[in-house]
């Protein structure tokens, strides 16, 4: 039974890490309408970045917003240098230029902190380290920041003004332009804030899974999943379907005697899968087109 | 949102081709179908010698290098189908090269078939899977499609390592090389390099012949306009499947050429890099074109193991960065600038 509830404890803290990058998925496919399939890598980015500054003595939590202002830059500069000559083309345009970002990213970290493993800090005080209660105190350190996460996500779009405008131009990019609305610095600013959320989720991930420049590969597919699940709009379903994800794998992979270790990562394909075959209408198929 | 309207208020070039007030410069638009060249069987009969003479002229490591080019160029063929003809993307083609490879390396190397019967069982069960699954995959709108193959592609090494009983799990599978029969005379290198050839121009012809035929326009005007075509009597659905059917098959028959020309298939050949790579290949190469598959082979043959002497970064930082500049800056590709250079040359030497 202890067993039982270690796995589900360790499910949500992975799941959490799956919500959080699902999450910047989402924000970024509201505002420019891209499935960005480079955010995983930028989250490993930011990760390092952090690790960077941790290594030159700074204390976490520090080094967290000045990683996370530094997303925010990265994420503004790489939409207004790249995405933007890419935005509202077809298909391929924006899936090509998204799938060249993530391997050049893989490669430059490669490049600057090698792909050797690198063990990062827990942010989160092991203090009570009796049986599985070390685990379980991190679990809940990593859920709770997520929640605070989505707390303050919410307290912006609805309660700001800034948030207001990123609304309108989320439901109408013409329209809000008609209306004064700068949209070129909104979708900016969406991508910046997307890649902030996605570096929570690296920061949160790397003292789970040790810091490599692959380390996002495998999340990407589960928050692929979870994002899949909200339709690419609902950062609430996508947020829960991490979740849900993270647990069904841990128990999966443990329980299931046929998935095993080595067939975890079909727990998102069947998700994926079902999902698609179940919804009918706007956000999946064709119908929308 | 952006995509609300049917993703197609194209910017730049791709406005200016949908409204058509003004003329392109050859090479600018993928499809272009324009003749600058005036020598075209020249240079075909040209290349299709200097093709033969190859495995007899260079050495066994370069003739094993032109092999895998043609290898890709099979599979580009296929993939540029979808992602070129058809305008859906593929993540997820390396799949159906990794079944055509363990099909070639269970019926050869297990159960001891005559090597060139596993061509057409790869190629059937491939074309089967595609067709079956290009119809409810395409039906995915927009990005959909792209995530989902991603995914798939994601599976495919667990899987061949779960069920290990049949494909030599992680350890991966020798195949016997096919050895050229005796009365030729060849060695073991050319006679591989002349069996991939003719199968290349065989999927050549036939990728030509299929683009050229009333599918293959049906193809091009679902993609430029599904409503239009669909007015004008064409059904979008059962062209884009059958398109994805034949694509799958060409994947799955340069797997099987992979697992001759290798000799070993494992799960780690199969991962979602392979998959990227053949994408790439296609952007690169220059979608929609039937020169761009072959430079997109070239390209992912050469380039990046000459950047690997650099540095194990340098590959993905190279091939990462050109897939940006091409999508951003030449979207034809690498097909695209052959055509404009050869319409410039071709002009100076009609006006001179």
């Amino acid at each position: 039974m202890a067993g039982l509830l270690l796995q589900i404890v360790q499910g949500l803290s992975l799941g959490a890490v799956y919500a959080g990058l699902a999450l910047a998925l989402v924000l970024v496919h509201r505002f420019n309408g891209i499935v960005n399939f480079a955010q995983g890598e930028l989250a490993m980015l930011s990760a390092y970045v952090a690790w960077q500054l941790l290594d030159a003595g700074l204390p976490f939590w520090a080094a967290l917003p000045i990683t996370l202002a530094v997303s925010v830059v990265g994420g503004m500069l790489v939409e207004r240098s790249i995405i933007r000559r890419v935005e509202g083309d077809r298909e391929l345009a924006p899936v090509a230029v998204t799938v060249g970002l993530m391997v050049f990213v893989n490669a430059a970290a490669g490049l600057v902190w090698s792909f050797a493993v690198r063990s990062f800090p827990n942010p989160f005080p092991a203090a009570l380290s009796f049986g599985s209660a070390q685990s379980g105190f991190s679990a809940l350190g990593v859920l709770g920041v997520v929640a605070v996460m989505m707390l303050l996500l919410h307290v912006f779009f609805r309660h700001t003004g800034a948030g207001l405008l990123m609304r309108a131009v989320a439901a109408d990019p013409v329209a809000a332009r008609l209306s004064g609305v700068r949209v070129g610095r909104v979708l900016g600013l969406g991508w910046g804030m997307a890649s902030a959320v996605g570096a929570i989720a690296g920061i949160l991930v790397a003292p789970l899974l040790f810091l490599e420049p692959n380390m996002m590969g495998g999340v990407l597919v589960y928050a692929f999943a979870a994002a899949v699940v909200g339709g690419f709009r609902d950062p609430v379903a996508a947020v829960v379907a991490g979740l849900g994800l993270g647990v069904a794998e841990t128990l999966a992979g443990t329980y299931v005697a046929f998935v095993g270790a080595d067939l975890k990562v079909i727990v998102p394909l069947l998700v994926i899968v079902v999902v698609l075959m179940l919804r009918r209408g706007p956000a999946g198929t064709a119908g929308q087109r | 949102m952006r995509h609300g309207n049917d993703g197609r208020e194209g910017t730049g070039v791709n406005a200016v081709a949908q409204t058509g007030h003004r003329r392109l410069a050859v090479g600018r638009m993928a499809g272009d179908r324009r003749r600058v060249w005036p020598w075209r069987r020249t240079t075909l009969a040209a290349l299709a010698v200097a093709a033969c003479a190859a495995p007899f002229v260079l050495e066994p490591y370069r003739v094993f290098q032109l092999t895998m080019v043609l290898v890709y160029g099979i599979a580009l063929l296929g993939l540029n189908l979808v992602v070129g003809h058809g305008g859906r993307v593929s993540l997820g083609h390396g799949a159906f090269l990794a079944i055509g490879a363990y099909i070639a390396a269970v019926m050869t190397g297990r159960l001891g078939v005559p090597y060139p019967l596993a061509l057409p069982v790869a190629a059937l069960v491939t074309f089967g899977l595609g067709l079956a699954l290009g119809r409810p995959a395409l039906r995915l709108s927009g990005p959909y499609l792209a995530v989902v193959t991603f995914v798939i592609a994601a599976v495919v090494p667990p899987v061949i390592k779960r069920f290990g009983t049949v494909t030599g799990g992680s350890m991966g599978l020798p195949v016997p090389v096919p050895s050229a029969p005796s009365w030729t005379g060849l060695a073991e290198d050319q006679w591989l390099y002349l069996l991939v050839l003719a199968v290349a121009a065989a999927a050549f012809a036939a990728a030509r012949n299929l683009l050229e035929s009333r599918a293959g326009r049906a193809l091009t005007a679902v993609r430029e306009n599904p409503h239009a075509a669909e007015i004008l009597g064409v059904r979008p659905g059962s062209h884009r499947a059958l398109a994805f059917g034949w694509s799958a098959m060409y994947a799955g028959v340069a797997g099987t050429l992979y697992a001759w020309v290798v000799g070993f298939v494992s799960p780690d050949s199969f991962t979602v890099t392979l998959s990227i790579v053949l994408l790439a290949a296609v952007v690169i190469g220059g979608p929609g074109s039937l020169a761009g598959p072959l430079l997109g082979a070239v390209f992912v043959t050469f380039v990046p193991a000459a950047a690997q002497r650099a540095g194990d970064a340098l590959p993905g930082i190279v091939s990462g960065l050109l897939i940006i500049v091409v999508v951003c800056f030449a979207p034809t590709g690498l097909a695209g600038l052959l055509r404009m250079a050869a319409g410039g040359v071709a002009r100076r030497l009609g006006r001179g």
